[in-house]
């Protein structure tokens, strides 16, 4: 019987687990199991970041990288005004973008949550199907709405609403928001429905019992409770959008070019590796802080809401 | 109490209303591809000049085209596999073995959902130039695992939990090694997950532009061709039509992948009870 246990640790006949030898142990199966996947995240993910931490320390004579520690790129990175100008504007994109998508997903995941009844699976297959399109496809889509001889011009003409193709609509930051509030939108849906999955129904029926209308108990109770679904949502969209380099180089134009797009041509044309990784470790950096920033007061918030 | 209820019924019919408007919007671009796809002028504009195949017929007559098609199906195939197996091994680790560090490591491996991919594939960029890789379709196929395991780990747990454990153990009991436990035992009832996880995988292979990017040499994916492209106005509607069978691709694959998901899902809670 024992012998034949091998695969899990051996229980004794009152049920409690003997200490297994190393080799069988709990802890060493699953480090040995999860081994491959966890090397494979470390050479290529960490590794990685790390060898651009360093990077931003260093300086590049043409070809050549000189390794001797140097502050210099991060002076560039935060006193050189394009590079500044280019961090603002993607930190405000990014928190704005964050900020829209949470705010319209929310309504969204609270009705699939409360009023979806058997549906809700299908209605989240639905809410996911426009993402797995290709980002650039769909991306690539808004320029044709937006555009000079886009649908919106085509369309507010053909109704009369204005007489000649607005320009406003493309090329410019608020293009840039509007494509990836869209982008990222069921990033935001997933995590607050996830959340206001778990909050306790009943914790709802008492407040109601005890005299709070609809909109109190919501605010009291749902919102506060929903709040680690809230601060997932804007984490998974803040950060990655801070970084977007497809969005603003086809529908940004000249106004709504963003860091990444400065990040890339130091790695191309520009050729200077350690520029570009001290503008990579400041983006990450600044947009953290913004990020924990944002975690700080949804957290203050929910706690005065309660 | 009824007065509430009168009430719900009002607020749920606005909150209706925006659900569907919502669904409007998300589904907004994604509607216009098809649809300017047989459009016969080249620009994108209503009302269509006429309708017409002939940008579907020009696809297969473009080399680069059907290069990067196959160059895309390497990629997305090699990358599934591999991140599949990855996501395996770490996904049956984390639901199934309490270990030191098992949350580090598994914010570790679901890490690049939530970092700037520019970042990402720079970062990478870096290190294969530096070990002297030479940038070509591996390179890709190994920034595509990166990205891909997150997907696959959340496809694969959500599979693999809920799985009664009572089973592996009378297994155990009954003699079967802990590889033919799993072999015989777990397999079975997480291949529906596993091939979700491929089809989800292959999916974001499929569609990634940036690590591509980045990681290419001189071979192109589709959506770098794509990219290539964008640049001249003439040849969007030969993208749009590419990109309307791409839609309906991933579509196809993505419902057949959530169809396994949910049958796993299934099937692995619906047994539990009987042997708990």
């Amino acid at each position: 019987m024992t012998a034949a246990a091998e695969g899990s640790p051996p229980l004794t006949a009152d049920g409690i687990r003997r200490r297994p030898p190393l080799l069988q142990s709990e802890s060493f199966q699953g480090l040995a199991l999860i081994s491959p996947t966890l090397l494979y995240a470390l050479i290529l993910l960490l590794l990685p970041i790390l060898v651009v931490f360093a990077h931003s320390f260093w300086t590049q004579n043409y070809l050549t990288i000189d390794h001797t520690f140097t502050l210099q790129n991060y002076r560039t990175a935060l006193t050189e005004p394009i590079y500044l100008d280019l961090l603002w504007r993607s930190l405000f994109v990014s928190l704005l973008v964050s900020l829209f998508t949470v705010v319209l997903a929310y309504p969204i995941a609270y009705f699939i949550s409360f009023h979806g009844g058997s549906h809700k699976g299908l209605w989240l297959f639905l809410i996911t199907i426009p993402f797995w399109t290709s980002y650039l496809l769909r991306v690539m889509s808004w320029k044709v709405i937006l555009g000079y001889n886009g649908v919106l011009n085509s369309g507010l003409m053909g109704l009369g609403l204005i007489s000649e193709p607005s320009t406003a609509l493309l090329y410019n930051t608020s293009a840039v928001i509007i494509t990836l509030t869209h982008a990222w939108a069921a990033f935001a849906i997933l995590p607050i429905f996830v959340s206001l999955e778990k909050v306790d129904r009943t914790l709802i029926e008492a407040a109601k019992d005890l005299g709070d209308g609809p909109l109190r108990s919501f605010l009291r109770v749902t919102l506060p409770l929903s709040a680690p679904g809230v601060i997932s949502a804007l984490l998974i969209v803040m950060i990655p959008t801070v970084g977007d380099y497809v969005t603003p180089k086809l529908v940004g134009g000249k106004d709504g070019v963003m860091i990444a797009n400065a990040i890339q041509a130091q790695f191309g044309k520009a050729s200077n590796w350690p520029l570009g990784a001290a503008l990579s470790v400041t983006t990450m950096v600044v947009v953290s802080l913004m990020a924990g920033g944002a975690v700080f007061l949804i957290r203050a918030a929910a706690r005065l809401a309660r | 109490m009824t007065t509430l209820r009168r009430l719900l019924p009002s607020g749920n019919s606005w909150l209706t209303a925006y659900a569907f408007l919502y669904i409007g919007f998300l589904y907004l671009p994604v509607v216009f591809l098809p649809i300017f796809s047989i459009n016969t002028s080249a620009s994108p504009k209503f009302p269509l000049a006429g309708t017409t195949l002939q940008w579907y017929r020009d696809l297969p007559k473009t080399p680069a085209l059907i290069d990067a098609a196959w160059n895309s199906l390497i990629v997305g195939v090699s990358a599934a596999v591999l991140s599949t197996t990855l996501g395996i091994l770490a996904a049956r680790a984390i639901t199934r073995y309490r270990f030191p560090g098992r949350r580090p490591i598994h914010g570790l491996i679901m890490a690049p959902l939530v970092l700037p991919e520019v970042i990402v594939a720079i970062s990478m960029l870096l290190v294969m130039l530096q070990l002297g890789l030479s940038l070509s379709l591996f390179t890709v196929v190994l920034g595509h695992v990166l990205i891909c395991i997150p997907y696959s780990m959340s496809v694969l747990t959500s599979g693999f939990e809920g799985f009664d454990r009572s089973l592996e153990e009378a297994s155990a009991d009954l003699g079967e090694t802990a590889f033919g436990t799993f072999r015989r035992v777990t397999l079975p009832m997480v291949t529906p997950a596993i091939i979700s996880s491929l089809l989800v995988s292959f999916t974001i292979s499929l569609d990634d532009f940036i690590i591509a990017f980045f990681l290419t040499g001189t071979e192109a994916t589709l959506p770098i061709y794509i990219w290539g492209q964008l640049r001249f106005a003439a040849k969007l509607p030969g993208v749009l039509a590419l990109g309307t069978l791409l839609l309906i691709g991933s579509f196809v694959l993505l419902s057949i992948a959530e169809i396994l998901r949910r049958r796993a899902a299934r099937r692995t809670q619906s047994e539990g009870p009987l042997h708990a």
